[in-house]
């Protein structure tokens, strides 16, 4: 067995432990080179990854992790998230939390998991690793000081989380008793010779994981804990939440239903679109009368959700590129909307959309920023949200779901209208005090970057699609 | 050549966006990029009139990239027939118009000429975009800048029509894209040329439904009866040059896509439903008189009397079903004639409210009177274009309509009779509201006013110019509709004919 194909992930927890290492002996106000360490060895294993894996196709353990291009394009889209977080994250650190070392060990631990979830060809072996997510993002949600909001996010997060996880087991060993194996392939091969219909004990088992898969990306009906765990967390820490943990779970969803279960397509499909429509339309009703704009925030990935969930629920090699495609698109937009929000808390301790009056007057470019990020969310041209939308869109379309499609066109007329909300605050409504926003010559930076990306992607989406074809040529062929 | 066209007003935006700071430069820079651009859209024009090469059927001037997004078939890529180029000329033509008629803005200076600047690639990219996507993007694109536009600048409920316009076309746009998307499975292509007469194509919906989403979307923009209501608030509540734009080329933007999407990708389909499109066209036209001549609101009286006057457009469309399968040129060669010409005239008209407002500092009718005593050069540019608007022979106005009831009333003549009918209404609002404003005595409060500056004047002089000129010799736009309706009147006699 090559060890080396499992390089970038040792390398990566040698990169944590050593911040956490460093953490112990750097003086207090030596702490601003933890972020920096950290994004140099992210970027480190970013290329150790494209050296080593380019191309590969092959499996480690007895097929417990897969090497090929989808996860290889996982990790590579995991370990850039990681180092644009820990960007947006230096600022925020610095002024309202304690302990840097392990904020950042922890993000990067969660980093790892994210990139083991996408490589795991088992059952178990993704269970383990989201198991591992999910520990390192509850220290993350309560890692704030202030005040009780923190503590009620961490520990609701904690329990559901839990729940979640418990279903997700149950429904796997259902699987493993009935099927006698945990291995994507083996499961495949075993439905198929199983044939239709589906045995009921086999769809229990697969309605569980998907159930408990559905908590973890905040699916209607099971969303109930993302709006304050989203309010509550500090702000870097959310937007990993919105952007990290999906793309991770949707990675393991693609990848489970594409290699494990895909010869029982007509019984899941139902139920994910189902349950794709009611997100979508949830989400996005309830985000209309949200006064925070995290609490908004949440909603609206909620609804975004419901936008992935068809794809997934349209199932081809098409939708798969559709999907990959919209997470990295709305991955990247959200990022620069909580940037935002990060920037604009740092100046002024506050996130009510109210607050955001006249912020076009105080600092027209975190104006522009915001607005960029908005219209992107609600699938504007010209910002990344629209292509990538299109595409998905156009994919589930496809996939013969045009009435699916239809209704997720009229959510995102939804959506437009309370992004609309927060640009009428920010270029229309005057501010109480009109004193300029204070915003580092670092953030502006950050901001830049993100904006520059999601342009990028809105007009030029070419190459990111060729990556992304080849992602999916490994799992659906 | 239609990539400049299109991307110099944006790439105006960017410049003033990062570079300047200066309010006087901001105007200065935003007045000489729109001259340029128009004079880049006459000589595209004057190009296109004038080559050898030209064939009916074909696209002029196209620029395609066809790797833009390879993965869906997208593809980017511009060009030209004879209905998009006068409607690119209109476009340049008001929208430096509508820059002129702004140069006394005082709030934020910087983001309005970004917006109008905007605004304005926007609405060129929809006239000559030959893929879909490419299409809808601009047509999307405009809405930021409106939105915006209205809602900052405006007057009145400025924010609530914002919102309303916003929903509206949104609503519309989303009728769009089930359309675009369905035909994009049914034929696999986004190409509009390729997608031209598509009749016989299998399709994953009915052809009827695909026709009727394309129609909804378009009907909204256009607007006609009973999803106008837009209109009248965006009117009233836009700043003097988004109202010129709004009137002039954004509606167009409806009859363009009737014309090239609805009726040209499904002629059959259009002939079928003509008659839904005749009642509709004759409502609007109706309606929008008889609403008219109540107004007291002098922007929003204009505003009415666009609804009756689009209402034509619809109706000489309507005229697509022909009369034992010959379908005449005529109705459709007025419909595009009364885009242009209604762009004009109707640009005009509130390019003089705008002016008669910055003055009087009211537009309500009952309050005004014997302006034409302090401000003759208004008062005579008002008539010109009130006269045009009720088709005066000699201008634009008449050709259009004559243009439209020649073509229509063979095939729907009660109809059109009803139609003509509305003729006599706007003579009655138009003549009797230029009578309350600007004759009669004058009132004292008024006695102080002035009349337009050179500066303000330049915009007005272009557009009369360019009423009288196509009234008098109307070939030299006629000819060029004409030439690019030519294939979609071939396939409609093709699917007509016996």
């Amino acid at each position: 067995m090559n060890y080396l194909l499992f390089a970038p992930e040792f390398t990566l927890t040698a990169v944590a432990f050593a911040v956490l290492g460093v953490d112990l002996f750097l003086p207090r106000d030596k702490k601003g080179y933890l972020p920096a360490l950290s994004v140099v060895g992210l970027i480190g294993v970013f290329v150790l990854s494209l050296r080593y894996l380019w191309g590969r196709d092959t499996d480690l353990y007895d097929g417990l992790f897969l090497i090929d291009n989808f996860s290889l394009f996982f990790k590579a889209f995991f370990l850039v998230l990681g180092v644009m977080v820990v960007l947006s994250s230096v600022d925020y650190v610095k002024k309202h939390l304690s302990r840097p070392g392990e904020y950042y060990g922890i993000l990067i631990f969660s980093i790892l998991a994210m990139m083991l979830m996408a490589a795991s060809g088992e059952l178990l072996t993704a269970y383990i690793s989201l198991e591992l997510l999910s520990f390192s993002l509850y220290v993350l949600v309560s890692y704030g000081r202030h005040g009780l909001k923190p503590s009620e996010a961490g520990v609701k997060y904690i329990l559901l989380g839990a729940f979640a996880s418990a279903l997700l087991l149950y429904g796997i060993s259902q699987v493993y008793g009935m099927l006698g194996t945990t291995r994507f392939d083996e499961i495949h091969a075993a439905l198929l010779l199983e044939g239709t219909p589906l045995n009921p004990a086999v769809l229990v088992g697969l309605v569980l994981i998907i159930a408990g898969l559905g908590f973890k990306v905040a699916v209607v009906p099971f969303h109930m804990w993302a709006p304050d765990v989203y309010e509550g967390a500090p702000t870097p820490v959310t937007a990993y939440l919105a952007v990290g943990s999906k793309a991770a779970a949707f990675a393991l969803i693609l990848r489970l239903f594409s290699q494990a279960f895909m010869p029982a397509f007509d019984d899941w499909q139902i139920i994910l679109v189902i349950l794709a429509a009611l997100t979508m339309t949830v989400g996005n009703l309830v985000a209309m009368a949200q006064q925070n704009i995290k609490r908004m925030l949440a909603y609206s990935s909620i609804g975004q959700v419901g936008y992935l969930l068809m794809g997934v629920a349209a199932l081809s090699p098409l939708a798969s590129n559709g999907v990959i495609l919209h997470l990295v698109g709305y991955g990247g937009t959200n990022l620069l909307a909580f940037m935002c929000v990060i920037v604009f808390y740092n100046a002024t301790n506050k996130e009510e959309i109210a607050d955001f009056a006249g912020l076009a007057d105080r600092s027209p470019f975190v104006a522009m920023a915001m607005s960029a990020a908005l219209l992107s969310l609600a699938g504007l041209p010209f910002f990344a949200g629209f292509t990538t939308k299109f595409y998905l869109f156009t994919a589930a379309a496809d996939g013969g779901l045009l009435w699916l499609v239809g209704l997720a066109i009229t959510n995102s007329l939804i959506s437009l209208y309370y992004y609309m909300m927060v640009m009428k605050q920010m270029y229309m409504v005057p501010a109480d005090d009109n004193t300029p926003l204070n915003v580092s010559m670092f953030s502006c930076g950050v901001l830049g970057m993100l904006l520059a990306g999601v342009i990028i992607i809105g007009v030029y989406p070419g190459p990111l699609v060729n990556a992304i074809q080849a992602a999916t040529k490994a799992i659906l062929p | 050549m239609l990539s400049a066209i299109v991307f110099l007003p944006l790439a105006g935006a960017m410049v003033i966006l990062l570079l300047l700071k200066d309010a006087r430069q901001i105007r200065l820079f935003a007045a000489a990029v729109t001259v340029v651009e128009l004079a880049l859209a006459v000589a595209a024009f004057v190009i296109f009139r004038t080559e050898d090469y030209r064939r009916v059927g074909d696209m002029e001037m196209v620029e395609v990239y066809r790797d833009w997004i390879p993965a869906l078939n997208i593809q980017y890529h511009l060009g030209v027939d004879g209905l998009s180029t006068p409607l690119v000329l209109l476009t340049a033509l008001l929208g430096m118009c509508a820059v002129f008629a702004s140069l006394h803005v005082q709030l934020r200076v910087k983001e309005y000429f970004m917006w109008l600047l905007v605004l304005q690639t926007a609405v060129t990219g929809v006239f000559v975009s030959l893929d879909l996507v490419l299409f809808f993007i601009f047509w999307e694109l405009e809405l930021l800048p409106m939105y915006f536009l209205i809602s900052i600048w405006g007057s009145g409920r400025k924010e609530y029509s914002a919102m309303k316009f916003l929903i509206f076309t949104l609503l519309g746009s989303a009728f769009m894209l089930v359309g675009i998307l369905a035909l994009y499975f049914s034929v696999g292509t986004f190409n509009i040329v390729e997608l031209q007469n598509i009749e016989g194509a299998q399709l994953i919906l009915p052809a009827g439904t695909v026709f009727a989403l394309l129609f909804a979307a378009f009907a909204v923009k256009l607007p006609v009866w009973p999803v106008h209501t837009w209109l009248p608030d965006a009117h009233t509540d836009a700043p003097t040059a988004v109202s010129v734009m709004l009137a002039g080329v954004l509606l167009k933007m409806g009859g363009y896509g009737m014309i090239r999407m609805a009726v040209g990708m499904f002629p059959g389909r259009a002939q079928e439903y003509a008659w839904v499109l005749a009642v509709l066209a004759v409502i609007s036209v109706l309606y929008g008189a008889v609403v008219t001549v109540r107004q007291t609101d002098l922007k929003r009286l204009i505003a009415f009397s666009s609804i009756s006057h689009m209402g034509y457009v619809l109706l000489g469309i309507a005229s697509v079903v022909g009369v034992g399968g010959a379908v005449s040129s005529v109705g459709l060669t007025g419909a595009a004639m009364q885009m242009f010409t209604h762009g004009t005239i109707t640009g005009l008209l509130f390019l003089l409210v705008g002016l008669v407002y910055d003055k009087a500092h009211t537009r309500h009718i009952p309050d005004m009177g014997g302006l034409a005593a302090r401000m003759p050069i208004i008062a005579v540019g008002f008539l010109i274009a009130g006269l045009a608007s009720l088709g005066l022979p000699g201008t634009s106005g008449f050709v259009s309509e004559l243009l439209v009831f020649l073509g229509t009333f063979e095939v729907w003549s009660w109809i059109t009779a009803l139609a003509v009918f509305a003729i006599v209404i706007t003579a009655g609002y138009i003549l009797w509201m230029v009578q309350r404003v600007f004759f009669g005595p004058l009132l004292p409060r008024f006695a102080s006013l002035g009349d337009t500056t050179v500066v303000e004047a330049v915009p007005m002089a272009l557009l009369v110019i360019a009423i009288m000129v196509v009234g008098v010799y109307p070939a030299i736009v006629s000819d060029v509709f004409k030439q690019g309706l030519e294939p979609i009147i071939q396939s409609l006699q093709q699917v007509g004919g016996p």
